[in-house]
């Protein structure tokens, strides 16, 4: 796989002091990397940076091999498509979509011929004489991707580009974009803070918080071996429970967490609520009482009272006349991860065994 | 009573007050637009006796009279010409550029409107006479350039900044040098807010009296200045005659950019960011 874009230990510090340090990672040719992370943390900063909106204080910005940092946004081969569609109300559907062309100087009949197709890749065949204000939110960034679409960006660059949707549209569009993608061998990077958005459409995530990176992998993987706190705490959701380890184990009430990774000090426990389940078996049970039910459509979230603490979980809908409100249930808990004071991640492998005493 | 019935007391109660509003605002311009028709008008009468258009003839007539008309028009356009060139960057400036003491500049341009006009006119005479632009056309479009200087900087950067920057960002994107994004994305995204202040500059130039009877007469005499000895040395109709020449444009420009006139461009443009 060749490498479309890498992003050498860039640097871009405010005169704040905020910014982003040491960002070092790359996108393949063909791949939609997100960077994900609340606001504030930075990713827009290194997506403007790579646009070439943002002067970076150090480091090195490459598309295909070149050096592109020091160019301005005009002359990189990188388009953006932006959070606030940005089209200009002043122009058609089509001078907007012509504008780059026209430009470059492209013949007429071929401006028609391209704009024609790329209005028929996004759904909005025959929108040419159209005014943006004339079109809903969602026709109008269907808009926005067609224009950068035309510039045939070697990357293509989006900053939140469905979060202005509603839900049900956001989903659509990203279907689409995903379809478009694998039709024009498209190269992403897209910026966004939500994390469902990011694990369905991803290829690979960037995890940013505070100005740097924490941690780089493929959906699955951060989900499920997040390497820190954070990462753990931002995607998905996770019961965190607080306690002491002493070497291997971890003592809170009557139960004790066994870990591989010898560690002597404050730690807490992370456990995502699907790891939660009614015991099978008799041997490492946890008694639990049911505090609160609530419904979220196809299944349920249980709030557990137990003497490790409060403990969320989730039930099919199928499976809510097991569970009654104030009943009390046997648990088990069938995975675990344990995090440092620091946030790290102790032991990276979800695994280990409890035993009740 | 019944209208009371049928449209109750709060509307009628508005539709006179509707009615004493459009008196008070329509009732001279009637009364001037009646004068500049009236033959022979005594105070009782409601209506002129005897309707005549010799007073238009007269004016239309009179060289000296159209030549004034020409010369305000010309000196209307030239006016909003130049200070369209020199602050059309000035609001670019201030919309778009942080530079110390910003609110400051664009406060600055009030401060002509502060003093009493013929004690600043008074002040640049004295100037113009070392500079020798006493009498000259020079000395008069400059005069009147202080006076549009600040519609012509306020509304226009108001405007600018209405265009996002993300926008223009949008076109650096698409390929645009910096220069083409500012031709062909920023200023016809502010040209409403452009047009507005430029039909107010034409016409506080085209009615301007004080500073141009200051500085040009005996030379250089526009329709205002013209009309204070209209007043003095003529019937009242003929003043009403010339008054309705004046308005005339006044009404025709603010007709034909309705479509951007409106209470937003103007609040934003008197709004100190």
């Amino acid at each position: 796989m060749t490498i479309k874009l890498s992003i050498e230990n860039l640097s871009k510090i405010y005169p704040t002091g905020e910014g982003v340090q040491n960002i070092d990672f790359h996108v393949n040719e063909g791949e939609l990397v997100t960077l994900l992370g609340p606001s504030g943390c930075g990713k827009t900063t290194v997506l403007r940076s790579v646009g070439g909106f943002i002067d970076p204080t150090s480091g090195a910005i490459k598309i295909s091999n070149k050096e592109v940092h020091h160019l301005p946004s005009e002359k990189r081969p990188s388009a953006m498509v932006f959070q606030s569609y940005n089209l200009w109300p002043h122009m058609t559907v089509f001078d907007n979509l012509a504008f780059s062309l026209k430009l470059k100087k492209v013949k007429k009949k071929e401006i028609q011929m391209k704009v024609e197709e790329v209005l028929t890749l996004v759904h909005l065949t025959g929108m040419e004489k159209k005014y943006p204000s004339e079109l809903s939110g969602g026709q109008q960034q269907r808009i926005a991707l067609a224009r950068a679409l035309l510039l045939e960006p070697e990357v293509l660059l989006l900053d939140e580009p469905f979060s202005a949707l509603d839900a049900k549209l956001r989903h659509e569009l990203r279907e689409e974009l995903r379809e478009i993608q694998s039709k024009r061998n498209l190269t992403m990077l897209f910026v966004t803070h939500d994390q469902e958005e990011a694990l369905s459409i991803s290829d690979k995530i960037v995890v940013m918080n505070n100005g740097h990176i924490e941690q780089i992998d493929n959906p699955q993987e951060v989900y499920n071996a997040p390497n820190s706190l954070f990462v753990a705490q931002f995607i998905g959701r996770m019961n965190f429970i607080k306690g002491k380890s002493v070497n291997n184990t971890i003592q809170i009430g009557d139960l004790t967490f066994i870990h591989n990774d010898a560690y002597t000090g404050d730690v807490t426990i992370g456990i995502r609520p699907e790891d939660i389940q009614l015991a099978t078996a008799n041997t490492r049970n946890i008694e639990a009482q049911i505090d609160k039910i609530m419904m979220l459509g196809h299944f349920a979230e249980i709030t557990l009272k137990t003497m490790i603490g409060s403990l969320k979980m989730f039930v099919d809908r199928q499976q809510m006349e097991q569970f009654v409100l104030k009943s009390t249930i046997p648990i088990q808990l069938n995975n675990f991860l344990v995090f440092k004071e620091t946030g790290e991640v102790l032991n990276n492998r979800r695994m280990e065994v409890y035993e009740n005493i | 009573m019944w209208y009371l019935r049928t449209f109750g007391k709060r509307k009628i109660i508005e539709f006179i007050f509707l009615c004493l509003f459009m008196l008070f605002f329509f009732g001279p311009l009637l009364n001037l637009l009646l004068l500049a028709f009236a033959g022979e008008w005594q105070y009782p009468d409601i209506l002129p006796k005897v309707w005549s258009l010799d007073w238009w003839s007269f004016v239309l007539q009179d060289d000296s009279l159209v030549r004034s008309m020409w010369l305000s028009f010309l000196i209307a356009a030239i006016v909003t010409l130049i200070s369209l060139i020199i602050c059309i960057p000035a609001a670019y400036a201030f919309a778009r550029i942080q530079f110390p003491f910003r609110r400051f500049f664009l406060f600055s341009f009030l401060l002509t409107n502060a003093f009493p006009k013929m004690g600043l006119y008074v002040a640049i005479a004295v100037l113009f006479y070392q500079m020798n632009l006493m009498n000259t056309f020079t000395g008069i479009i400059l005069i009147h350039i202080i006076n549009t200087l600040m519609f012509m900087t306020w509304i226009p950067s108001a405007a600018f900044e209405n265009v996002h920057k993300s926008q223009e960002e949008a076109a650096r994107d698409a390929g645009a040098s910096p220069i083409r994004v500012f031709w062909h994305i920023t200023l016809p995204m502010a040209k409403p807010g452009i047009i507005v202040a430029c039909v107010f500059t034409f016409l506080s130039s085209l009615n301007e009296a004080e500073g141009t009877f200051l500085v040009g007469v005996p030379n250089y005499q526009t329709m205002p200045v013209i009309m204070y000895s209209i007043i003095a040395d003529y019937p009242s109709t003929a003043g009403a005659v010339f008054s309705v020449i004046l308005t005339l444009p006044t009404i025709i420009l603010l007709f034909a950019a309705r479509r951007f006139v409106g209470a937003d461009t103007f609040a934003n443009g008197f709004k100190m960011k």
